[in-house]
């Protein structure tokens, strides 16, 4: 049935029709005139975004070389955070042991190049793809399972792929990693790195952008809420939490990738649970229901631990107690609390939509 | 359309559904009645593969549907609407239904195209039929909970379905959003040709509005038969109507 023939048939069967039912849903309007946020970006934000590119675009010609170092390391956790949010706050799977992906992607990398002498470029695209594929394989076995059992078996997944990297001394070098990785020309200074990242991660942004407000993002969203109800209409939800572990997963391997760009090393630290949990603390300290929260989320996260390890060892405590402040004053996080904070009329329900 | 036939289910050693058998023919409103606890929505748990029959046989359209899967079910022509409102709380009114629009135009593995310009005419339309236009943009989780379960019917519509299952569908509702509710389900049926079979607590609703009724008790069909024939069945009486749930 066409679209045009849909319309009449339903037209017929409009209740609108009855004159009384039209007094009916303005009567229920009354409750709650709340609307959704508008969707795509609207001026305001492309400008805003522009102007923002446009300044880190500018910024290696003016910041000491520390700071490019340290916003490059915010760009890398930021993608790598977005990509865990993909699934986390957009698909509602509890991916507890994203670090694997990121890890996989760069000790992909790392390994094409120093034991197969492979082209870098042609390493670093195969990291993502490694990435992607080991997250086919232990997302076939997590979505037979539900919420916390899921977290729990790919937490026992993912850290028999870490034990791998921690004791195949041969090819890994163990816990000792692998230092000084041969990398093009380009890549050889911070600003060369700095440019290579921002624009991998930039292309990546936007594509996550795309993704979560195609159908797909709509469906994946709509399984978060609820998924026995998508069942219900016509969705394999497992088949779609798969490809969304995939796609999560390819982004988290670039995220690796340009961490071996930027430090030109590898260890087993990149696939342990704890950087897992930090990654997870990002999406929920920049607000895991909005788009950019877990790049807001890992900018905090990088410049707290940057600061702190001047002073103390014990960056884990602090980083436990974030934890516990973050569950008791920001639920939503700090993006949830500024749009709940600086947009009066919008209530706590239109947390939502992509912003 | 539908013939289920002496199906069973049974919950540890509690048999929920005891040999139950229906018939829905195309275009008819079919009514399942029955007490509390008679086994009413566990029957249509298993007709739309929430649950596995232990026995017996669910044939839709000529084709044995029991123990397939919720969406495969669903993509055969058999859409849903559950007691409780279970909706997309995060998603606006519109997205409730486009979802439901995408997974039936097997769009849902789309990953570049904007959602936002997709499938609008037909979810409009759906939004439109069901009285809830003027909410498409409102958080679905913010509606009152009439409007709630009317857009648990219009994402049952977004899959087109041949047949409707709605699981008392007035529950809860005032007086004015039962009629309403009802009046919809009526129309829906004679403009589109939409089999529906419902279960419902309030006999007059179900007496004045129902072509076929099914009465169960203890996960057994009592009866299936015209609502005149139903009324004077001694045995509905008293296992029923006459009893302390009617």
């Amino acid at each position: 049935m066409s679209a045009e023939n849909e319309k009449t048939v339903y037209e017929s069967a409009c209740i609108r029709e009855n004159p009384r039912s039209k007094n009916e849903i303005v009567m229920y309007g009354v409750m709650l005139p709340k609307h959704m946020p508008i969707k795509l970006a609207a001026p305001r934000w492309l400008w805003l975004t522009l102007a923002l590119l446009l300044a880190l675009l500018l910024l290696p010609l003016a910041a000491p070389l520390f700071y490019i170092y340290i916003i490059s390391v915010i760009f890398v956790t930021a993608l790598l955070a977005m990509s865990l949010n993909l699934v986390l706050g957009y698909g509602g799977v509890y991916q507890f042991h994203h670090a694997v992906f990121y890890g996989v992607g760069a000790y992909t990398a790392t390994l094409l190049i120093t034991e197969l002498a492979m082209p870098a470029w042609l390493a670093f695209a195969a990291g993502p793809v490694v990435a992607a594929f080991t997250g086919l394989l232990i997302g076939w076995f997590c979505v037979r399972l539900t919420k916390l059992y899921f977290g729990m078996l790919q937490i026992a997944l993912g850290s028999l792929v870490w034990v791998i990297a921690y004791r195949w001394y041969d090819v890994t070098g163990g816990d000792n990693g692998i230092h000084d990785i041969p990398m093009p020309e380009f890549l050889m200074s911070f600003q060369g790195a700095y440019y290579f990242i921002l624009i991998i991660t930039v292309v990546c942004v936007a594509l996550m952008y795309l993704i979560l407000n195609s159908p797909f993002g709509a469906t994946l969203q709509a399984i978060r809420d609820n998924p026995e109800r998508c069942e219900a209409i016509g969705v394999n939800v497992r088949q779609h939490q798969l490809i969304g572990i995939v796609i999560a997963s390819f982004f988290g391997g670039v995220a690796g990738v340009l961490f071996v760009a930027l430090e030109r090393s590898v260890f087993p630290g990149l696939l342990f649970w704890v950087l897992s949990l930090e990654i997870l603390v990002m999406c929920l300290l920049g607000g895991w229901f909005t788009f950019a929260g877990p790049i807001l989320g890992a900018a905090i996260v990088v410049a707290l631990r940057t600061v702190a390890s001047r002073y103390t060892d014990y960056w884990t405590t602090i980083l436990g107690i974030v934890l516990i402040l973050l569950i008791f004053f920001l639920p939503e996080g700090v993006m949830g609390w500024a749009r709940e904070r600086f947009k009066p009329r919008a209530s706590k329900a239109d947390q939502g939509g992509v912003s | 359309m539908l013939r289920v036939e002496s199906i069973y289910k049974s919950f540890d050693d509690f048999m929920a559904v005891n040999g139950a058998c229906l018939t829905v023919e195309r275009g008819a409103l079919v009514a399942v009645i029955g007490p509390n606890g008679a086994g009413k929505t566990t029957l249509f748990n298993l007709i739309t593969g929430l649950h596995k029959p232990d026995r017996g046989k669910i044939i839709f359209e000529g084709q044995e549907i029991g123990g397939l899967a919720p969406y495969e079910i669903c993509r055969r022509g058999v859409a849903r609407a559950f007691q409780i409102a279970n909706i997309f709380p995060r998603l606006s009114v519109f997205e409730n239904v486009q979802v439901a629009v995408f997974a039936r135009q097997r769009q849902s593995h789309n990953l570049f195209q904007p959602a936002q310009k997709l499938a609008r005419a037909e979810t409009d339309a759906i939004l439109q039929s069901t009285g809830l236009e003027s909410q498409a943009r409102r958080v679905a989780g913010a509606l009152s909970h009439g409007d709630q379960r009317i857009l648990e019917i219009a994402i049952a519509l977004g899959s087109q379905p041949h047949l409707l299952i709605l699981d008392e569908p007035t529950a809860g509702m005032s007086p004015e959003e039962t009629a309403k509710t009802m009046n919809l389900v009526q129309q829906l049926a004679r403009a589109r040709g939409i089999t529906i079979l419902f279960c419902e607590h309030d006999m007059d609703i179900v007496f004045s509005v129902a072509q076929s009724i099914m009465v169960m008790r203890h996960g057994e069909t009592i009866i299936q038969a015209t609502p005149d024939e139903v009324r004077q069945n001694h045995q509905v009486q008293e296992a029923y109507l006459g009893g302390a749930d009617a």
